[in-house]
């Protein structure tokens, strides 16, 4: 069985030698920061328009993290297509015949995967805050007041936990279209329309996106939301279950299923 | 050395490879026959550790598959379908291979100029025609200088140049030592290659043996005579038991005599001999008619179509192997 | 009958085929033979309408393909496996085809039986392993029962049952008096397929002669000898004669003599009259795969000259090249494929000529290639001269160079049959 580190090195060439790496993670990038300018100019300008109890909770950080609602669909767009694309191509059996562990195929993928995804994530993050506060003129808060770093490096990490939790649910079904036609949706209708009806929110405030979300929030009730039941790290807690979870479930799949 | 012990596969009702013993020894090149669907490709897909058998294991050097250390350096392997990144450079998918493996860089170069694609390294293979695809695949095969190899149907796609290449590699393989283990449909490119068969028909072990002996046991061979002392000859056959026919032409057929026993009768009777030649069937013909079972798509309804099960013989035995 | 009459296509500043005439007469399997990029498949495109000839023309029993009266009733063409809809069942899929031309519907399950596909005749083709989908296609060819069948590579996928059933089929469909053009990379099934051939190479005519004709011409017959294998010292007599009487000798690897330039019958004598009893005396006639290999090495675009064993095998294959007194015969060539792709016709220098890193390869083994590129193989566009039997000129063929094929033929000798 080969060695770990042997493994790594390999995983990290095929994920800096497909051009879908570079264009998903930028996009990522590109997107979060520039809807989060957008809607941070846009808030700048309106401000006096809002209704008073919205002025009163205004969340100058989350704001400016409003671009994470479609940054975090290139994200998961990135994790399938890490581990969709072995299937769809049929590399995955060259793969497994070099790795025929598969725990450590699959955990040397995920941490390469997810260790740059990570670090798109912070950069993301902590460019969209600081753009973002800067168009919020006087509205902006400071990277040095209360919670604030924390929901800027949560905000990286949640966008880092959203790739590998696609890498996870990739596993399991194996196939990039399945998983896009799934995951996409999901996150991007799905769990957001749940989570404003009445009855459905209260399961879906516990759905990744929306648990993990929390973390980039440091006024909690902002914009008409209501208080979730769990803080925000216990939320990113929540989150790294769901991801834990999905991790498993691709293992088990990879494990047992025939390559 | 590919050790299989009573290997088994089940996909729910259905049997794809039922107790399946055999060895494929090194120095040899060992043909991998079967019609289609018996199993040939669930076979080599076990011995890589990517289906998990049923029943029964499979053993590389002594060794399961997955206790393996770099496993590309003991086996390489070409299975039928594409098995590298389109998106991703030829080059750059033996690279990550190599790393995967602890196979120097250098190599990588060293694999993609045997197999003639140097000059396409930096290309992506989604560019590439079947025959390219191919011989990029025997490049990864051999990226580990592994001492056993697996092709799955290695001519598909190739031309006649890359299909003579590839012949000649295999038989240079095996001839340095190497195991070296093929799967084919053409039967007259296995007979120019394999020295050993194992045929499988509907999961099943039909034959372990040399191709020899193969074509041998499934198919009629004789020896084939001319000579002008005919009456001479006749008569010093019909003294030594033997019973030629007449073929026309001036030449006689001896059925169950080797080359080697009638060229000492004629040369005890100083009979000139024109020719003297063993006459085989052909490896198809072998092979059809061992298999004629195990069929599962079959033909019929047709007047070009051979009856189900019986290939028409009077069609392919109008063109024998060549005396071996 | 196909006819073809000084066709030529180009792309640009490329020539894909270029004055290229030949007919393709009913009654017989016509095979249709060159190497990767010869342009074999824009022959066939043309053939059938899909490509424009630049210049030149081909009918089709007399009309071009685009003005014959209900084309798919007189013409049946396998081009591509894989230009099925994939969604369709394989039953509506030539369903589809057979209302366009107005063909009855009871032929799609007539020839959905010939394929033997009758049961997944329901079953989308998507689903279809590459032998079910050549299946398919060939069911489309013969839907409209027509006059002239086309097959590129007919073949393929197909397992060792479907191939005898393919190669039967072509050959009555020609019995029926049916003109098949069938283009192939297998040489063993072409010699056991067609009875006459159409070389290309380069995109101009090779060779168009008959099979038989056409391995005689591009290759020498030997005779196999066999003395007794437990004394040595028959087979350096039976060597001494045979050589004094000027055969050329080859040995092979079980002990036997490959004989070129004797005929049977004076091999024969010679033995008697040394006292040398035969084990074995074979006529053998070279493969179509060794006069295809002779005629087309010059229009190969280019062939990478690497040493093969370069990192790889660690001793020479057997019957390393040497001078000895019985030369053996020589082992397969070692040379890589001609790099496949785009070939560009251009011709210039190789692309191996900037290949970096590549220490120029001795010639390892008695295969390897002479250091430098075949004459011939970067040579930019000079292809023998179309038509008419090739002769010795066609193949250009270095005495210096052993043969890449098997070639039971001596480098040294190439026009002595040995009958």
């Amino acid at each position: 069985m080969p060695a770990t580190s042997a493994v790594l090195r390999s995983e990290w060439t095929k994920i800096r030698t497909v051009s879908s790496t570079v264009w998903t993670l930028t996009a990522a990038l590109v997107v979060t920061v520039a809807m989060g300018a957008g809607l941070s100019a846009l808030m700048n300008a309106n401000f006096s328009d809002l209704p008073p109890e919205q002025r009163a909770t205004f969340d100058p950080t989350f704001v400016s993290f409003s671009g994470t609602v479609l940054g975090q669909l290139a994200m998961v767009v990135f994790g399938v297509l890490v581990v969709a694309t072995e299937y769809s191509t049929g590399m995955i059996r060259t793969s497994l015949a070099a790795v025929p562990r598969r725990g450590r195929f699959l955990f040397a993928k995920v941490a390469v995967a997810g260790a740059l995804a990570l670090l798109t994530g912070l950069a993301t993050s902590f460019l969209t805050f600081f753009l973002g506060q800067a168009l919020l003129g006087e509205h902006a808060t400071s990277i040095g007041a209360e919670n604030v770093l924390r929901a800027v490096i949560g905000g990286g990490i949640y966008m880092g936990l959203m790739a590998v939790f696609s890498m996870g649910v990739a596993t399991m079904l194996r196939s990039p279209m399945l998983s896009l036609g799934i995951l996409v949706p999901f996150f991007f209708l799905v769990s957001t329309i749940l989570a404003s009806v009445p009855k459905a929110k209260e399961v879906a405030t516990y759905f990744p996106d929306q648990a993990g979300s929390k973390i980039m929030r440091v006024v909690p009730g902002a914009l008409d939301s209501e208080a979730a039941p769990y803080g925000p790290w216990a939320g990113l807690g929540i989150m790294v279950l769901w991801v834990i979870a999905a991790l498993a479930g691709g293992y088990l799949v990879l494990r047992e299923r025939d390559a | 050395m590919i050790e299989l012990d009573g290997l088994t596969k089940r996909f729910g009702a259905k049997t794809a490879v039922d107790h399946l013993s055999c060895q494929v020894r090194p120095g040899v090149v060992t043909g991998f026959l079967g019609p289609n669907g018996a199993g040939k490709s669930t076979t080599m897909r076990m011995i890589l550790g990517l289906d998990h058998p049923t029943g029964g294991t499979v053993r590389i050097d002594g060794r399961h598959y997955r206790d393996l250390e770099e496993p590309l350096k003991y086996i390489g392997a070409l299975l039928e379908a594409r098995g590298l990144h389109g998106g991703r450079s030829a080059y750059h998918n033996l690279l990550c291979l190599a790393q995967a493996n602890r196979i120097p860089e250098s190599r990588v170069t060293a694999v993609l100029g045997l197999v003639g694609l140097s000059a396409v390294a930096k290309k992506k293979p989604k560019s590439f025609s079947m025959g390219m695809g191919q011989r990029l695949g025997i490049a990864a095969a051999l990226l580990g200088d592994p001492r056993i190899l697996m092709f799955d149907e290695p001519v598909n796609g190739l031309d006649p140049e890359g299909i003579h290449w590839i012949r000649n590699l295999m038989k240079a393989l095996a001839a340095d030592g190497r195991t070296v283990f093929v799967s084919s449909h053409l039967m007259s490119e296995m007979a120019l290659t394999a020295d050993h068969l194992i045929v499988i028909g509907q999961g099943k072990l039909l034959a372990d043996t040399s191709m020899a002996d193969f074509i041998q046991r499934n198919s009629r061979s004789y020896v084939r005579l001319r000579s002008p002392d005919r009456e001479r000859l006749l008569d010093a056959l019909a003294a030594g038991g033997l019973t030629p026919a007449d073929a026309g032409g001036g030449v006689l057929e001896v059925d169950g005599v080797s080359t080697e026993e009638v060229g000492e009768l004629a040369g005890r009777n100083g009979i000139t001999l024109h020719e003297l030649s063993a006459q085989r069937a052909s490896l198809e013909e072998a092979f059809m008619r061992m298999t004629a079972d195990a069929v599962e798509y079959q033909a019929h309804g047709d007047p070009a179509a051979p009856p189900p099960g019986r290939p028409r013989w009077g069609e392919t035995s109008g063109f024998p192997a060549k005396g071996v | 009958m196909i006819e073809a009459v000084g066709l030529t296509k180009r792309y640009g500043a490329k020539t894909a085929v270029y004055n290229l005439s030949f007919q393709v007469r009913p009654g017989t399997v016509t095979g249709f033979l060159g190497p990767n990029g010869s342009g074999k498949s824009t022959t066939m495109r043309m053939i059938l309408g899909l490509d424009r000839p630049t210049a030149g023309h081909v009918t089709i029993g007399g009309h071009p393909f685009r003005q014959l009266p209900n084309a798919p009733r007189q013409v049946g063409a396998l081009l591509d496996a894989k230009a099925v809809h994939g969604g369709r069942s394989a039953r509506n899929h030539l369903l589809s085809l057979a209302q366009l031309a107005g063909i009855p519907a009871r032929r799609v399950d007539e020839v959905l039986g010939v394929v033997g596909l009758q049961g997944v005749a329901k079953r989308r083709s998507n689903g279809f392993s590459l032998g079910m989908g050549q299946r398919l296609g060939i069911a489309a060819a013969l839907l409209g029962d027509p006059q002239v069948l086309l097959f590129d590579e007919p073949v393929n996928g197909l397992d060792p049952e479907g191939i005898l059933w393919v190669r039967n089929l072509m050959k009555s469909l020609a019995a029926e008096g049916r003109t098949v053009f069938v283009s192939s990379h297998l040489m063993s099934e072409m010699a056991l397929t067609a009875e006459h051939l159409i070389v290309i190479g380069r995109g101009q005519l090779l060779a168009d002669m008959s099979v038989k004709e056409f391995i005689s011409v591009n290759s020498s017959d030997f005779a196999r000898v066999r003395a007794p294998g437990t004394e040595p010292e028959q087979r350096e007599k039976l060597l001494g004669v045979l050589t004094e009487a000027g055969g050329q000798v080859l040995s092979e690897p079980d002990g036997a003599l490959r004989v070129t330039g004797l005929a049977l019958p004076r091999i024969s004598d010679l033995a008697h009259e040394a006292g040398v009893r035969l084990w074995e005396l074979s006529p053998h006639q070279a493969s179509l795969e060794e006069a295809y290999m002779r005629l087309t090495q010059s229009a190969v675009d280019y062939r990478s000259t690497t040493d093969q064993k370069n990192g790889l095998m660690e001793q020479a294959p057997p019957g390393a090249w040497m001078p000895p007194a019985v030369p053996e015969v020589p082992q397969q060539g070692w040379y890589a494929p001609p790099p496949p792709g785009p070939n560009p016709y251009g011709g210039g220098p190789g692309p191996y000529a900037g290949a970096p890193g590549r220490p120029p390869a001795p010639p390892a083994g008695p295969s390897a290639h002479p250091g430098g590129p075949l004459p011939g193989a970067t040579a930019p566009a000079a292809p023998p001269a179309p038509a008419g039997p090739p002769a010795a000129g066609t193949a250009p063929q270095p005495p210096a160079r052993p043969p890449a094929a098997p070639a039971p033929a001596p480098t040294t000798s190439d026009s002595e049959d040995a009958r």
